[in-house]
């Protein structure tokens, strides 16, 4: 008892690390997605499932952080940013590996069929997908210079040229998908089952990049005010 | 007087009880933000101190001193000389038990409010209502409430100014580098320009205006030098820069926050230890001459046993404070812990110099929350600024208590 002093104490935890902590493993989480679709098409089924569990093992460690930060999070403290937009830009930061780890989950729960489009179209797919999250997790690694200067400044300048890259690349997820989707619906020989799951698969990976996207219109309120 | 020789050693063991116990635990917060940033180490945090609030009680102290001892009650209605003595011996009694108690449950209190609040009681039961004076007292409450906004005002205007000429730069380390001295130069002649102002009566050193601001310059400017070749060492890491870009320039404010602790050090042995005096000083001036109210000079070695008692206390319990302090407040960059201290510093010697006795801890208080009103701090606890706030309003009618308390034990015992 004899050892506390007030002026420690009004410094509460700053929620900007974890955030940052937070991106970095969505960020690895989403990164294991192109190998999923590598082990399907060498239909190597002991690296698929190896990789679903990476999957699963990072969205549960960036699910930890995430709870840990809201559970530090109290209406009490003062911060340069709103409440609100912090636990918003945190959520849709989750979102991204939710997205992932559904995109695991689907793969695992028949034998699919391949079509050859696929093996063709959706690596790159897949890749482009991986690359709006790491554009993201740039943007998210700039948070504790933004803390330096307020929220202003030059370093907004910085963050707006990796965001306007990530829109980029989201626009071109979004390409790919109407073309991803164009072929599953003109595909007369794949079976019912296997077109849901390829429709459900080619949806929640374009998640990544769509959460990513919203990452960074989050970020863009951070700094609007 | 025939007790005289009693109250007097009474006085001193009760003031070096009190200053002990500011030294125990203020000493760590006056310090925090350059401590808990990690801009300076325990070790030289604790050195500092130990010197610069000697130095502060010592040179800048008398001021405070004279307000605590005759501001605050009209000594002239005081029944007889032993009554004030009471008076003075129960209010640093309780000022010193209610340090003490706040301390060990961790309850962030003020040692300035203490004594004020217990003078205040004393002088309601001692010696009637008629014997406060109020008009004062409101202007000491008052200064309460500005003095932490004048540290936020200034503190956020600091924190500006810095991302405004270094941080928000295209070259934010050289300009670190070139402006750096600047802000100390700055501190260093305001701080020795209020200190100097009205000479230093008590150490027989009358200086003019002019010779003032001469010395004061000359105070600057070696302060300046000597942190030009401190930044002049702050060696580049470019690891630790390509993680986070500001981290070099951020240690480039390291070797500054070394003066800003001086700096905090210095003001608030000027304005602390003098509360704790305060009372001491009266109770001597009393056996001396017999008389109340009677003008009489501060004796240096009043000034001198603060001085001690608070290194005394740092010695004993202060660093453990410290030590929790440094290792702690991960959140704070030394940027910041510069900007809040070098706010709070300005605000506490300016407040001395006036004769008002302010409490440190508000201050710093109030000038991080002037740097996060910026938005340069992670986040800030308004529960704890809360519970401050809170302490600081119970601790007045506490203070009070206990001084009655005190006063009617010592009546009782030596008037029977």
């Amino acid at each position: 008892m004899w050892a506390r002093s007030p002026v420690q104490g009004i410094f509460g935890r700053s929620p900007f690390k974890p955030i940052q902590e937070h991106m970095r493993l969505v960020d690895a989480c989403a990164g294991e997605a192109p190998s999923l679709f590598e082990a399907l098409a060498a239909g190597d089924k002991r690296r698929l499932l190896e990789t679903k569990e990476r999957i699963f093992d990072l969205e549960h460690e960036a699910d930890k952080v995430k709870n840990e930060i809201r559970a530090h999070l109290p209406k009490s403290l003062f911060m340069p940013v709103d409440r609100r937009d912090l636990l918003d830009l945190l959520n849709a930061q989750d979102s991204i590996a939710d997205s992932v780890q559904d995109v695991a989950g689907l793969l695992i729960l028949k034998e699919l069929e391949i079509p050859d489009y696929m093996k063709e179209l959706m690596p790159a797919y897949a890749a482009r997908n991986v690359d709006a999250a790491h554009q993201c997790k740039r943007a998210i690694d700039q948070l504790d210079e933004l803390l330096e200067l307020g929220f202003k400044g030059r370093q907004v300048d910085r963050v707006e040229e990796i965001l306007a890259e990530l829109s980029c690349i989201e626009s071109e997820t979004d390409g790919q998908e109407i073309e991803l989707n164009r072929a599953l619906v003109c595909d007369e020989g794949l079976k019912a089952g296997d077109l849901l799951i390829w429709w459900e698969l080619v949806w929640r990976l374009g998640d990544v990049a769509d959460y990513s996207q919203d990452v960074g219109d989050r970020l863009r309120l951070l700094m609007a005010r | 007087m025939e007790l005289g020789f009693t109250f007097l050693l009474l006085a001193i063991g009760f003031a070096l009880f009190m200053t002990w116990g500011v030294g125990a635990n203020d000493v760590a917060n006056a310090m925090g933000t350059s401590v808990g940033s990690g801009a300076i180490t325990i070790k030289k945090a604790i050195l500092i101190a130990g010197i610069f609030e000697f130095a502060g009680a010592v040179l800048a102290g008398g001021h405070v001193t004279s307000t605590i001892r005759k501001g605050i009650i009209n000594v002239e209605s005081v029944p007889s000389p032993e009554v004030l003595i009471f008076g003075m011996l129960s209010a640093l009694l309780a000022a010193g038990t209610w340090l003490l108690i706040a301390s060990y449950f961790g309850w962030p209190v003020s040692t300035t409010h203490t004594i004020v609040g217990a003078l205040v009681g004393f002088g309601m039961v001692g010696i009637g209502m008629q014997a406060v004076a109020w008009a004062k007292v409101a202007g000491i409450v008052a200064s309460w409430i500005i003095s932490p906004m004048v540290g936020a005002v200034i503190a956020f205007l600091l924190t500006l100014s810095l991302r405004r000429f270094i941080l928000n730069t295209e070259q934010p380390l050289v300009n670190a580098r070139r402006y750096g001295p600047y802000y100390i130069f700055v501190m260093g002649v305001l701080i020795a320009l209020i200190t100097l102002f009205k000479g230093l009566k008590h150490l027989k050193l009358e200086l003019t205006g002019w010779q003032s601001l001469l010395v004061a310059l000359i105070v600057g400017g070696l302060i300046a030098v000597v942190g030009r070749v401190l930044i002049s060492r702050v060696r580049v890491d470019p690891e630790a820069d390509r993680d986070f870009q500001f981290a070099t320039v951020e240690r480039v404010f390291a070797p500054l926050c070394v003066f800003t602790a001086c700096s905090m050090a210095f003001a608030h042995g000027s304005n602390d230890v003098a509360n704790g005096i305060g009372p001491l000083a009266a109770v001597v001036s009393i056996v001396q001459t017999g008389q109340v109210g009677q003008e009489s000079a501060l004796p240096l070695w009043i000034l001198v046993l603060g001085g001690g008692g608070i290194v005394i206390g740092l010695a004993t319990l202060g660093y453990r404070v410290m030590k929790t302090i440094g290792t702690r407040i991960t959140e704070l960059t030394p940027s910041r812990g510069f900007c809040a201290e070098l706010a709070a510093a300005t605000t506490v010697v300016v407040a001395s110099r006036l004769g008002l006795p302010v409490s440190t801890t508000h201050i710093i208080v109030g000038a991080v929350l002037g740097v996060g009103l910026a938005r340069g701090i992670a986040a800030i606890d308004l529960r704890v600024v809360l519970g401050i706030v809170t302490s600081w309003v119970v601790t007045l009618p506490i203070g009070a208590g206990l001084a009655a308390f005190f006063f009617f034990f010592f009546k009782g015992v030596f008037l029977g």
